[in-house]
């Protein structure tokens, strides 16, 4: 159907027809596209032979490799878990507080609590475990105030069981009355906080802060102890420094003294989420890695 | 008579609007059947006040460009919306305080994403198809559109569909489906105009003078086919209640995320690829005035791509639930669909041979060319990622937002610009267009956008794809998901300033469209014409 009237340069006339004046040459296909179909062509017929690819009535062909992603993946785990095995064992077993002696075992620890931490604790701890920022809810774990103890079987007691959760009866609890149901008088409320902004140092009102030292010892020294410095044992936070929890200014802490604070924290163990909780030997890498940051006791 | 059938029809709508408007369970669907309420009404009155009216029949050897006209607008409008959209998205995700909180639950950027998608494919994309496809269809046809006001009822559906899906989704309204968001009623509404655009565009083709359909049309119908079976499939729901957006999906796990991504790549293969390759087989060789290069490879391309692409969809679930055969079949026919798809790039480079001066002297041919270039590396980025290996490290990155923006800025949208170029002074009958140096303006804002754009996500992608799987020597994850976030801000910023070109070019051409058609000089005041036979 080609016209001998028009030619183009390598010869080759057009189909003959026009569709508003757009003509088709009857150029031939480039060689080299026509080849390269081939090619992966020829390519994908290896390859659903050498792999996995049709289905069939019962499952599917699986190919003369014996490939399988799942597989894959699977490999590379139990070479990992091999090659790590003895320290696994030794870390689930390890008495905490001589890991640092065994420096491989330590540094296994560390590396591996790491990776914990990153995946479980950094979405409310930050990930470089400063508490995201001063004042979020969340306690910063690089300092040396810690609210229930900074021993590294502390730590692991922590992670274990978490704080003020419904999962472990061994989650740590404390309860700060709300102060502004019917205990305090707002005027109350404001001596005492002026006392504790001149425990921790801060500006304050000395007047209200004297008649908030009397308020202070009767209400608040139980837990916080008489000088403010706070009480590890049962949860009570320092306030005589300057790390806050919730912010230390005078309207934050009024609105900590009026109506408490209650963070929660999961219980990360195994027995207490089945199926995704944290191993005896993860618990153990966290807390030494969280123990060796740099507040550790 | 049909008046009369017209006014029963809008007063039963109307009625049922109002019932379901009162009796419906959430915002999302009262809002939608005060729309529809509101939309029936009108038209009841305006067909109400023309009754008995003479109106003379247009002629039917004159083309019918009015709804040709009314489709620039709105693919231009759309456009704008849709790049602004992503925009804002863009620098929602490099500012997070862009989500205001006044704004919670309508315009964060949950609700926002499929705005803009959908704004882009459906909205700009889609009305970019059926505008062109009806211009071209009734030029390469010689004949004017089959089924007389029925083109203009595909047009006017097509919009109250992109109305309805955009308010559904700031509403909250969303089957959770990737591109195919909207909900029951509103694909149900979809599913009506579609069928309508079908019999348009077969029954101008059937209709036609010429002896041969044009490769442009096969394109297009193989579009319209696809995308229609593909909406029927992937939409398979069961509402709630019929008073409710709600609607349950009838697939179920690995069979719906395999069903939704079958769904999903041919959204990409027949709509943005299939047919967008329909309009550049018509507006290239009339941009450049040369013929097309090779009518073998048009036929030995146009049947390879649309056999091969049907069956890529799995390449989307590689390392899922998915089972091992799929995926590789997914990845194999993603791989022989290269060549098939650069066919199409060949037959346009190759289309301006003899013509390649005209890229210095052609604003216009140059965008079409950037897009032919932007398409061939897409498809060829495609088959890539889409090898198993590959998409272990680019899957769930930037890198595939990064690859979908420089088919979708790339291709379709710079294809789309240089057809609008083209189409708008024939359409309104005007000597040129307004300024040649604007296009040339767009041209390099919209292509300096794109390579910000797709470079910017190019790092981004592969870098968290790294960090993400970075192991220390006994095997522990080095990377928290935080620190990969925080580490692509700067990328995020290169990104949606690159986005702020984009949008500024395509503003730039709705400036130099407006222009076109108020200040330039009118051709002639004849109406187009079908040549006789």
């Amino acid at each position: 159907m080609s016209t001998e009237e028009k030619k183009n340069a390598e010869g080759f006339g057009t189909t003959g027809h026009s569709w508003d004046g757009i003509e088709e040459w009857n150029n031939p296909m480039p060689r080299w596209w026509v080849w390269t179909f081939y090619i992966t062509i020829i390519w994908a017929i290896g390859y659903v032979i050498a792999y996995p690819a049709w289905p069939l009535i019962n499952g599917a062909t699986s190919g003369l490799l014996g490939y399988s992603t799942r597989a894959e993946v699977a490999a590379q785990i139990a070479a990992v878990d091999e090659q790590n095995a003895e320290l696994r064992e030794k870390l689930a077993s390890v008495d905490l507080t001589t890991i640092s002696e065994d420096t491989a075992l330590h540094n296994y620890a560390k590396q591996g609590g790491a990776a914990v931490f990153r995946n479980n604790c950094a979405q409310c701890h930050g990930s470089g475990a400063n508490g995201i920022r001063m004042g979020s809810g969340y306690p910063n774990l690089l300092d040396d105030d810690w609210l229930w103890g900074g021993s590294i079987e502390e730590i692991a007691f922590t992670i274990r069981n978490g704080v003020r959760n419904e999962q472990s009866d061994d989650a740590h609890i404390n309860d700060m009355p709300a102060f502004g149901d019917d205990w305090l008088e707002k005027a109350q409320i404001d001596q005492v906080v002026n006392y504790v902004l001149k425990l921790s140092g801060q500006d304050h009102d000395a007047g209200l802060a004297t008649e908030g030292a009397t308020i202070f010892l009767d209400e608040c020294s139980s837990c916080h102890m008489e000088d403010g410095t706070g009480d590890s044992t049962t949860g009570a936070p320092n306030l005589a420094d300057a790390i806050w929890l919730y912010d230390g200014d005078a309207a934050t802490i009024t609105e900590t003294v009026t109506f408490a604070r209650g963070g929660v924290m999961p219980a990360w163990a195994q027995e207490f989420n089945p199926g995704f909780g944290l191993s005896d030997a993860e618990i153990n890498a966290v807390a030494a890695y969280v123990h060796q940051l740099g507040g550790g006791q | 008579m049909w008046n009369a059938v017209k006014l029963v029809l809008l007063g039963l709508i109307v009625l049922g609007a109002a019932i379901a408007a009162n009796f419906g369970r959430d915002l999302a669907y009262q809002v939608h059947a005060v729309i529809i309420l509101a939309v029936a009404g009108g038209l009841f009155i305006w067909t109400l006040r023309r009754f008995g009216d003479e109106r003379p029949a247009p002629a039917a050897n004159e083309y019918n460009d009015g709804v040709v006209r009314a489709g620039v607008i709105a693919t231009s409008f759309w456009g704008a919306v849709g790049f602004l959209v992503g925009v804002v998205i863009a620098f929602q995700l490099a500012y997070p305080w862009l989500n205001f909180d006044w704004a919670q639950g309508y315009a964060n950027f949950g609700r926002l994403r499929p705005l803009h998608t959908s704004a882009v494919i459906f909205a700009f994309g889609g009305n970019a198809l059926v505008m062109s496809s009806f211009y071209v269809v009734q030029r390469t046809s010689a004949a004017r559109l089959w089924g007389g006001n029925l083109a203009w009822f595909v047009f006017w559906g097509y919009q109250l569909f992109i109305v309805l899906a955009a308010t559904g989704y700031l509403l909250g309204a969303t089957q959770s489906k990737e591109y195919a968001e909207p909900e029951w009623y509103v694909d149900l509404w979809l599913t009506i105009v579609w069928v309508a655009y079908l019999a348009v565009f077969l029954g101008t083709l059937i209709k036609r003078k010429e002896p041969h359909i044009y490769v442009a049309n096969w394109f297009y119908l193989s579009f319209i086919v696809t995308v229609a079976m593909l909406h029927l499939v992937n939409n398979a729901t069961i509402p709630v209640s019929i008073f409710g957006s709600k609607s349950v999906i009838v697939w179920a796990g690995v069979q719906d995320a395999m069903t939704q991504w079958w769904y999903g790549h041919n959204a990409v293969g027949f709509f943005l690829t299939a047919g967008f390759l329909g309009m550049m087989y018509y507006f290239v060789p009339k941009q450049a005035e040369k013929p097309v290069f090779s009518y073998k490879l048009s036929i030995v391309h146009f049947w390879a791509l649309i056999f091969l692409y049907i069956w890529a969809g799995p390449h989307h679930l590689h390392y899922t639930a998915l089972p091992d055969w799929a995926s590789t079949l997914g990845m194999v026919f993603s791989i022989v669909l290269w060549m098939p798809s650069w066919g199409g790039m060949i037959n346009g480079l190759m289309t301006l041979s003899g013509a390649w001066d005209k890229l210095r002297t052609d604003p216009v041919i140059r965008m079409m060319v950037i897009s032919i270039g932007f398409y061939g590396m897409s498809t060829f980025e495609g088959p890539m990622m889409s090898i198993r290996a590959v998409n272990s490290l680019s899957h769930y990155t930037d890198w595939t937002i990064g690859h979908v923006h420089s088919g979708a800025l790339g291709w379709n949208g710079m294809i789309t610009f240089g057809a609008l170029y083209f189409l708008v002074p024939r359409l309104w009958n005007r000597e040129r267009l307004y300024s040649l140096s604007l296009v040339n303006w767009h041209f390099w804002l919209a292509t300096i956008g794109i390579v910000l754009y797709a470079s910017s996500m190019w790092v981004t992608g592969i870098m968290e794809g790294l960090m993400w799987r970075e192991v220390d020597a006994q095997g522990f994850l080095v990377n928290s998901f935080a620190d990969t976030v925080a580490a692509k801000f700067p990328m995020y910023v290169v990104r949606g300033l690159g986005g702020v070109l984009f949008l500024t070019g395509a503003l730039i051409m709705c400036y130099n469209l407006w222009m076109t058609v108020k200040g330039q000089p009118k051709v002639s005041d004849e109406p187009a014409m079908a040549p006789a036979e």
